[in-house]
């Protein structure tokens, strides 16, 4: 044993420096489309077309990109009409206009309690890494609880099947108040590729009250993060209209 | 099925003709010499799997249930290791008809399978001792079948709720017995299912697993969409296991369009198979030593699990590998610097994983909690026809890569299959690391006998036909059906996934057994609900 605690004691720290600096390593996201401007319109017309979910719009000479619909197939990223790739991160933003009452008290230690509801096992994957070295979320007081009795919020995956919807439910009443929820991934924002179906409502939205949403597919350890960051009022949202500021060529 | 081109068992042919009499009819090979297939005689199925199965040796693969307008068709398909043909044999049922003999009793593979087809398709097994609730829970209406063409896919179901209250029924009847329920909502991190522990205090005594909360209809879904959004969801249903799911799918529809794609594409799509199936190993080993509190070397698989991630990121744009198998081929080409790249970043993985597992061997504290824990003999693994790294940690030889070698894995096949004899969870922990290291040799050897040429040809207009797509993804086999009406058009999908076929084997390992002992079990066996219940 004690070579082991000789071994932890010898690794270099490998935690990421986010959210008192950017995080510009590479492969920590998979990247988003953006809103980008053809110099003709027909251009945005096949950008829009090659989006497999719907998640691009052509409007005139520019494509725009709905997020929450985006599965990051890169269809969108090849050929001659190809849109803007932007390699960020901080894609989580408040769903109600209503600002989040956040109390002080939650701001260093807010405990979450997960429920899939019917997700894939890489965003189940994509959580359990906020609590391994790369990203340590305990560092900034975020704690993962396996009571709903203890937690503050829900983080929730997948388009609530319908039997799940039950478990879900009970999960949030037996929570104390005040708790928030947070929707993770794109199933649970928009059922995406899954719902609506027989066997899946459309979103979590359509169950419980959401605060806060995380899009992506799966979305990267960081996303999430910026999400509980966003809930707890430590980080700006992402505004789903605004331009975005750096742009990264594919 | 491959397209590649040796001569057929011609004794197979000759044998089925002569020894089955007037139990087949219509007995078919395929052009390509791969596929026999066979309708069989409703009452005669029992006698005639029996004769697949025990004489000539072959394995159950899938039972396709599928609804046509002629009446119900079930096709079983099987597969013998290593030489023969592929079998199909098929039961078509007239009108309304839905019975068929049960043959459960004989091949234990295919029990899970019949109540799957029971619950969405209404089929009757006569002779089956457990059929009823099963994908679909109890709030689910008796006599709605949702696989049925008539159903509307679409349309919410009427807003019922699943009861909380139910538990399997007791076989312990002695005092102080009771039953412990765990999850849908359970542990820290868990997936969404239901295990019921019968103990009477300490021992388990056995375990009853209830799974479908996560069913997402996923096959039902499917139908009558195009093959790109279909391959949206089959990738993504899953998605720790993308590409080998996305390749099995994509072999059945390049089989169905009569193509083969260039040898550069089948070889890079080895390449991603194997980072998938390092990064895949990754976290189930972090998982396994996370179960017993080892946090060291948990961290120090963890970090090794993230910097694949990243490496499959920076190789090929997404951290889960989506959107790189396409039919026809792969979606992008590679360089050679970013294979060196990626080469470079694989051995290092490779070698701290080494490193590492020469550490574990040496614990004794991690040792004691695996060894003889979860005790899967061969006899059951093959009994039940068990796949994947759990199978080979029995002793039971099912890698498709080396007994039904498709793609790149015909002129590079792993060296040797990782097999151990134990069956208990520290075998399983040491062919998950056998795996990591020949993936690694793999990548190395498909890399540097990488052929020239396209990545893909235009696959547009796919006519109706019908194929079964296998692959070896990170967890055993998986199999594909897929057939396609019309322009393009999925007309019926059905997913065979190794997390299907192994959960219907985990009660064996997890009987008699102490409490504490239940989640190193589960981690040992590293099975996905999300694969499980589609």
């Amino acid at each position: 044993m004690l070579g082991w605690f000789l071994r932890g004691a010898s690794s270099r720290i490998r935690t990421t420096r986010y959210p008192h600096e950017g995080d510009s390593s590479t492969g920590i996201t998979p990247g988003r489309p953006v809103a980008t401007q053809f110099s003709h319109s027909r251009a945005a017309d096949t950008a829009a077309t090659a989006c497999p979910t719907g998640a691009i719009t052509a409007h005139e000479h520019s494509a725009e990109v709905d997020l929450s619909r985006c599965v990051h197939c890169m269809a969108c990223s090849r050929g001659e009409a190809a849109m803007k790739w932007q390699n960020d991160f901080n894609w989580a933003s408040l769903s109600g206009p209503q600002a989040l009452k956040t109390t002080q008290p939650f701001k260093k230690s807010l405990h979450i309690r997960l429920v899939d509801s019917g997700s894939c096992d890489a965003v189940i994957q994509e959580i359990k890494q906020l609590a391994k070295p790369y990203y340590n979320m305990h560092r900034l007081g975020f704690f993962i609880t396996p009571t709903p009795r203890h937690a503050d919020v829900l983080m929730i995956t997948g388009p609530v099947t319908s039997h799940m919807r039950l478990a879900l439910k009970k999960t949030y009443d037996a929570m104390p108040r005040p708790k928030w929820v947070i929707a993770v991934g794109n199933c649970a924002i928009s059922g995406c590729v899954f719902a609506p179906s027989f066997m899946a409502a459309s979103a979590v939205s359509s169950v419980i009250p959401v605060d806060v949403q995380v899009p992506g597919c799966p979305p990267p350890p960081l996303a999430i993060l910026h999400g509980l960051l966003v809930l707890t009022g430590r980080a700006p949202a992402m505004q789903p209209t605004t331009p975005p500021v750096t742009e990264v060529a594919s | 099925m491959n397209q590649q081109t040796h001569h057929a068992d011609d004794k197979m042919l000759v044998a089925m003709r002569e020894e089955l009499g007037n139990r087949v009819s219509g007995i078919l090979e395929s052009e390509s010499g791969l596929l026999l297939s066979a309708v069989c005689r409703v009452d005669a199925l029992p006698d005639v799997v029996a004769w697949v199965v025990e004489q000539r040796k072959y394995r159950f693969a899938t039972l396709v249930v599928q609804a046509l307008p002629s009446g119900d068709q079930l096709d079983y398909w099987f597969f013998k290791p290593d030489n023969g043909p592929w079998i199909k044999l098929s039961i078509r049922l007239a009108g309304d008809a839905r019975e068929v003999p049960s043959v459960s009793g004989l091949l234990h593979a295919i029990d899970w399978h019949e109540r799957q087809a029971e619950d969405l398709f209404g089929m009757v097994f006569t002779g089956h001792p457990k059929l009823g609730d099963f994908v679909l829970h109890e709030e689910w209406p008796e006599g709605v079948n949702p696989m049925r063409p008539e159903f509307d896919a679409l349309k919410p179901m009427v807003e019922k709720e699943v009861d909380p209250q139910w538990r399997p029924e007791k076989i312990l009847h002695t005092p102080g017995a009771f039953v412990m329920p765990i999850g849908p909502v359970y542990s820290d991190y868990a997936e969404s299912a239901q295990f019921f522990l019968e103990t009477v205090g300490e021992d388990v005594v056995r375990m009853v697993p209830r799974f479908f909360f996560k069913y997402r209809g996923v096959e039902k879904l499917a139908e009558g969409r195009s093959i790109k959004d279909v391959l949206l969801m089959v990738e993504r249903f899953s998605g720790t296991s993308a590409v080998a799911h996305a390749t099995a799918f994509c072999r059945a529809v390049e089989s169905i369009g009569r193509i083969s794609i260039p040898p550069r594409a089948e070889a890079l799509r080895l390449i991603a198979s194997e980072l998938e199936r390092i990064r895949h190993h990754f976290g189930l080993l972090s998982d396994i030593c996370h179960s017993t509190g080892m946090i060291v070397p948990s961290a120090d698989i963890d970090i090794m699990e993230e910097e694949a991630l990243r490496l499959s990121a920076q190789w090929a744009g997404h951290r889960y590998l989506y959107g790189l198998i396409t039919p026809g081929g792969i979606t992008r080409d590679f360089s050679q610097s970013e294979l060196t790249f990626l080469i470079a970043g694989i051995t290092g993985l490779g070698h701290d994983a080494q490193q590492l597992y020469e550490r574990l061997q040496f614990t004794s504290s991690f040792l004691d909690r695996f060894e003889g824990v979860g005790i899967v003999p061969k006899a059951n693994a093959q009994r039940l026809g068990l796949v994947g790294p759990v199978a080979r940690a029995s002793g039971f030889n099912t890698d498709l890569r080396i007994h039904a070698p498709y793609g790149f894995y015909r002129c590079c096949p792993p060296e040797a299959e990782a097999l151990e004899s134990e069956g208990d969870g520290y075998a399983r922990i040491r062919v998950l690391f056998a795996e990591v290291f020949s993936s690694v040799q793999l990548i190395n050897k498909a890399a540097a006998n990488l052929p020239v040429g396209a990545v893909s040809i235009p696959m547009d207009a796919v006519s109706a036909g019908e194929a079964l797509g296998c692959a070896e993804a990170p967890k055993g086999g998986a199999f594909h059906y897929v057939r396609i009406d019309g322009p393009g058009r999925v007309a019926r999908l059905q997913m065979t996934t190794p997390s299907f076929t192994n959960w219907h084997g985990f009660h064996l390992a997890a009987e008699n057994f102490a409490f504490q002992d239940f989640p190193i079990m589960m981690a040992s066996f590293g099975l996905s609900i999300a694969e499980s219940d589609r």
